[in-house]
């Protein structure tokens, strides 16, 4: 990803507290984030905790996997599904999440908020 | 050269349409295009506006998002309907006062509910059922009432019946004429129709006459010119619908007798660069007031500018609809009578079914007809008469629904199908344009053939058909018709099941590393920890199944509207103590939850937090209880009846049953939840004949019954064995519930597996009764090693430090969730509503 600004690190969590292959729910100055430890790909992902279709605090419940390669979170309540990279839904419909630049050091993880 | 000024007066669903295909076929921006629409709101689906009360959100019913029209090039003006044409000038003015030039107009202006001026009719509490604004009104209304009427008996006044019934009033219909229905239904028909709606609590009343509305400010009776008196708190306008041709009369286009927009064979009005469109067209003495000639329409303007020879043609009005729940159809020449045609009839008042068929005096071909209670065949009815197929020998046969295990849909008749057989009429799709997309642009499925033809997308009544195509087009092709789990593994559930067995793959990785691919989805994750479960029995929050999880499972608790979750200790057979009774209830005010009584015989405790589970679990879990297993596709519960220990016609102990039946088989994961009851003599007070197995009291000992089903299709459960003693009824569960789980589809309850599995019932005795396969000894030790391997989850959790700390929203605050939200409501807490206000 390239980010034009520099980017100012929060760090939220240890690797430990988030499931391998699943999501973890993170509190960054007041926003709900979802953090996801995408052990099978070696990635980790960050998205709105807030699934837009009912506006529920829920994505960070949700199954993780692939659709075609495209990593991506199905939410609990409906299983509307958004890709983890772009936030998009792939369940073809029009609603779109925000994701975050996120990094792993020291076994201790890190979200940008701008 | 400058860009043609088009100006659509109108956002409804034509208008919309119209839009639609314009910019499809002749590219943004080649024409300068502007809306107006009278409403808040870029235009939405009315077809299916009874959705909005059982909560479809304004967002979810747009036929495409705001973003949607400047993406497009298109100037959308809302809330600012067109007030007059200035036909010389060629501009129109709008009610806020923007002039606007154009080249050519376009009128969708639709219609408005046809309000009789009957006394009274300005009284609070009458409405009509036409935008999101009246509904908005009405569920506000609703709110204060009791009762509703519905004035009008069509197909608009039955879906305002709905939502009235949605929102949960005592609701009556009004018609006028003597029969529900009069321009789809004859007189039989209509009867079927009505029973029906009544047995779900509907009143009806025909042949009456309103001549006022009584009541002070607000409505509160409705007079009626035989001088009876309907009592009611609110009243649904839905009598018919008038053409808006308000605009194009004051311009001195020309209008017909009774309103609408006279408009030739290319949608035309009087004044050349001026069309209509929709239901304020009248098209030779008519106005199509449904959706598909109104798309029709939008084509055949859209094809005119862009210098096509396409003209509308008399519609066809052939139309199926699910009207609360009962299917209704009426197509071809649908009253056409002898001794012009042979009818045939079918009726059969104990299931509610009315079947009518219109066919030709040779016999040879079908000329129309109507379905009540049963509509299956509509599809391909509809196409043979379309299509002037030729009727097979037997054309009674046709009036039968599909037999069970066979396909439910149109079947076999579709090779007999023309190419050019018009199988989605809202698109106007072809049978052969979906065959092509098949297999020329690999659309197979129905979302790809969505996207492809946009077959299937508007009123939704030809998707049977087209699932049907996809999977016979794919047959001739030589293709491999399979159901496999995803797109991850290439096989079906039955055979992954095997491949795990086999080779002993006891982790979700390993399985995905040997026989899939990708990094799993949704589908086959819970899946595969189904299968695992089922076979291994390890506790699924181990590290290794955890993610695998569906999130009820992940937190061994239901999650519900608002993110809170719901509380279920297992009450087996429903029997509980007074002790055990006082400490749910100590549990549950001291958590402050909603506490419902389930139909399953056992107490639900609402609207925990996440953070809260293992408290409450622990005290739950120290005062004797276990985890009820709500969450999990798994054995829910077994209802029973007192039986003999108490009731003086019981003929055995079917509370003692039922309790151990329920702890033999807790915890047992399966592809679907499982139900089960024991009645303790022939009457059944446990309904055990609903239930996926069933057993009831016999003189002699027990009846088992398998594969019934509540739920959206219910089924009654078949007779498995008779009057067998108590183990040989364990046994033959054990052997039941084991090849069930080996042999079905995931999310498949035993009632729908049971009418796919070749042979069917005498089938399943074979292998459960008769061993024909030879296995009954080994499903058994299987299912004892299921029983032998059953936890609490519940208490396993509560006693693991490692396993709690998992129970909290932050992983880096103890904070709970902070938009959390309840209110109350008869003295308990609530969610806040997701949606809309609706009263239940």
């Amino acid at each position: 990803m390239e980010v034009a600004e520099k980017l100012s690190w929060v760090e939220v969590c240890s690797i430990d507290d988030v499931p391998k292959n699943a999501g973890a729910c993170v509190e960054v100055s007041g926003k709900q984030i979802a953090v996801y430890n995408f052990e099978h790909r070696k990635e980790w992902y960050a998205t709105d905790n807030e699934c837009p279709h009912k506006k529920q605090m829920a994505l960070s419940r949700g199954m993780i996997g692939d659709a075609a390669g495209e990593p991506k979170v199905a939410c609990p309540f409906h299983k509307k599904t958004f890709s983890l990279k772009n936030g998009a839904c792939l369940s073809g419909e029009e609603y779109k999440i925000a994701t975050y630049p996120i990094k792993v050091e020291n076994g201790r993880v890190f979200i940008a908020v701008s | 050269m400058e860009r043609k000024s088009i100006v659509v007066v109108g956002n409804g669903m034509v208008g919309y349409k119209f839009c639609e295909k314009l910019i499809a076929k002749a590219g943004k921006g080649t024409f300068e295009l502007t809306v107006f629409g009278e409403e808040p709101r870029p235009a939405y689906d009315r077809v299916h506006l009874s959705s909005y009360f059982t909560g479809t959100s304004v967002d979810d019913l747009l036929m495409a998002p705001a973003s949607w029209y400047p993406e497009n090039d298109i100037s959308l003006i809302v809330s600012d309907p067109v007030i007059s044409i200035d036909r010389q000038a060629k501009t129109i003015t709008s009610h806020k006062g923007i002039q606007k030039k154009y080249d050519y107009l376009i009128l969708a202006t639709g219609s408005s509910a046809f309000v009789p001026q009957v006394k009274g009719v300005e009284k609070d509490g009458i409405f009509v059922y036409r935008t999101i604004e009246d509904l908005d009104m009405m569920i506000a209304y609703a709110g204060k009432s009791k009762k509703g009427v519905v004035i009008g008996g069509g197909l608009l006044g039955l879906e305002a019946a709905k939502a009235l019934l949605d929102l949960g009033l005592e609701t009556h219909v009004v018609e006028f004429a003597p029969r529900l229905m009069p321009r789809q239904l004859d007189e039989a028909g209509a009867l079927a129709l009505k029973t029906k709606l009544e047995s779900l609590g509907i009143q009806i009343h025909l042949n009456k006459s309103t001549s006022s509305f009584e009541g002070a400010e607000s409505v509160n009776a409705l007079l009626f010119a035989d001088g009876s008196v309907l009592e009611t708190d609110m009243v649904v306008i839905s009598a018919g619908i008038r053409p808006r041709d308000e605009v194009a009369s004051k311009a001195g286009i020309e209008i017909g007798k009774r309103g609408g927009i006279i408009v030739n064979d290319r949608l035309q009005t009087s004044d050349p660069s001026i069309f209509a469109i929709g239901e304020c067209a009248l098209y030779q003495e008519m106005i199509y007031g449904l959706v598909a000639p109104g798309y029709e329409m939008a084509d055949v303007v859209v094809n005119t500018l862009m210098g096509g020879a396409k003209m509308f043609a008399p519609f066809d009005m052939s139309t199926k609809l699910k009207l609360i729940g009962v299917d209704v159809a009426s197509f071809g020449d649908c009253f056409i009578a002898e001794p012009a045609c042979k009818t045939l009839v079918l009726e059969d008042r104990n299931k509610g079914i009315y079947k009518r068929l219109n066919i030709s005096n040779d016999g040879k071909t079908l000329l129309g007809g109507i379905l009540v209670g049963e509509a299956e065949n509509y599809n391909m009815l509809h196409q043979m008469v379309k299509n002037s197929m030729v009727l097979p020998p037997d054309p009674e046969d046709l009036l039968l629904p599909p037999r069970k295990g066979k396909s439910e849909s149109a079947g076999g008749g579709l090779d007999g199908l023309p190419d050019e057989a018009l199988v989605c009429s809202c698109e106007g799709v072809s049978k052969g344009a979906i065959c092509s997309a098949v297999i020329e642009q690999d659309a197979t499925d129905l979302a790809k053939i969505k996207a492809c033809t946009k077959a299937g997308t508007g009123c939704g009544g030809c998707v049977p058909m087209v699932k049907d195509l996809i999977t016979s087009a794919l047959k001739a092709q030589g293709k491999v018709v399979k159901t496999v789990l995803c797109e991850h593994f290439p096989y079906s559930r039955q055979e992954l099941l095997d491949l795990i067995k086999v080779n002993g793959l006891k982790t979700y990785d390993e399985i995905l590393t040997k026989h899939g691919k990708g990094d799993g989805c949704e589908v086959c994750k819970p899946a595969v920890a189904s299968m695992l479960a089922s076979t291994f029995n390890e506790m699924i929050l181990q590290p290794q199944h955890e993610s695998l999880q569906d999130s009820n499972d992940r937190f061994l608790a239901n999650i519900q509207k608002g993110g809170s979750y719901s509380v279920v200790p297992r009450i087996a057979g429903g029997e509980i103590t007074p002790e055990k009774l006082i400490v749910i209830g100590q549990v549950a005010q001291k958590y402050n939850l909603y506490t419902k009584i389930t139909g399953g015989q056992r107490i639900d405790m609402f609207g925990a937090r996440v953070d809260q589970l293992p408290d409450i679990w622990e005290e739950l879990v120290n005062a004797g209880f276990e985890s009820g297993h709500a969450y999990a596709k798994s054995l829910r519960t077994v209802k029973s009846c007192v039986g003999s220990t108490w009731c003086r016609f019981g003929v055995q102990d079917s509370v003692g049953f039922a309790i151990e039946v329920e702890n033999r088989y807790k915890g047992l994961r399966a592809p679907h939840k499982l139900k089960s009851a024991v009645s303790g003599c022939v009457r059944e007070c446990a309904e055990a004949q609903s239930k996926d197995f069933g057993i009831i009291a016999t003189e002699k000992g027990w009846n088992l019954y398998v594969c019934g089903n509540g739920g959206a299709k219910p089924q009654h459960a078949l007779l498995l064995a008779s009057d067998v003693d108590k183990e040989t009824c364990l046994k033959y569960i054990d052997r039941f519930l084991m090849f069930y789980i080996k042999t079905s589809d995931p999310l498949t309850r035993t009632a729908t597996w049971l009418n796919k599995l070749d042979g069917g019932l005498e089938y399943l005795k074979d292998v459960v009764v008769n061993d024909c396969l030879g296995i009954g000894e080994q499903l058994e030790r299987e299912m004892d090693f299921m029983v032998e391997t059953y936890q609490c989850e519940w208490k396993t959790v509560v006693e693991n430090p490692e396993l709690r700390k998992r129970f909290t929203h932050f992983v880096n605050s103890p904070k709970p969730d902070p938009t959390l939200e309840f209110k109350e409501e008869r003295g308990q807490k609530f969610p806040k509503d997701w949606l809309v206000e609706v009263k239940k």
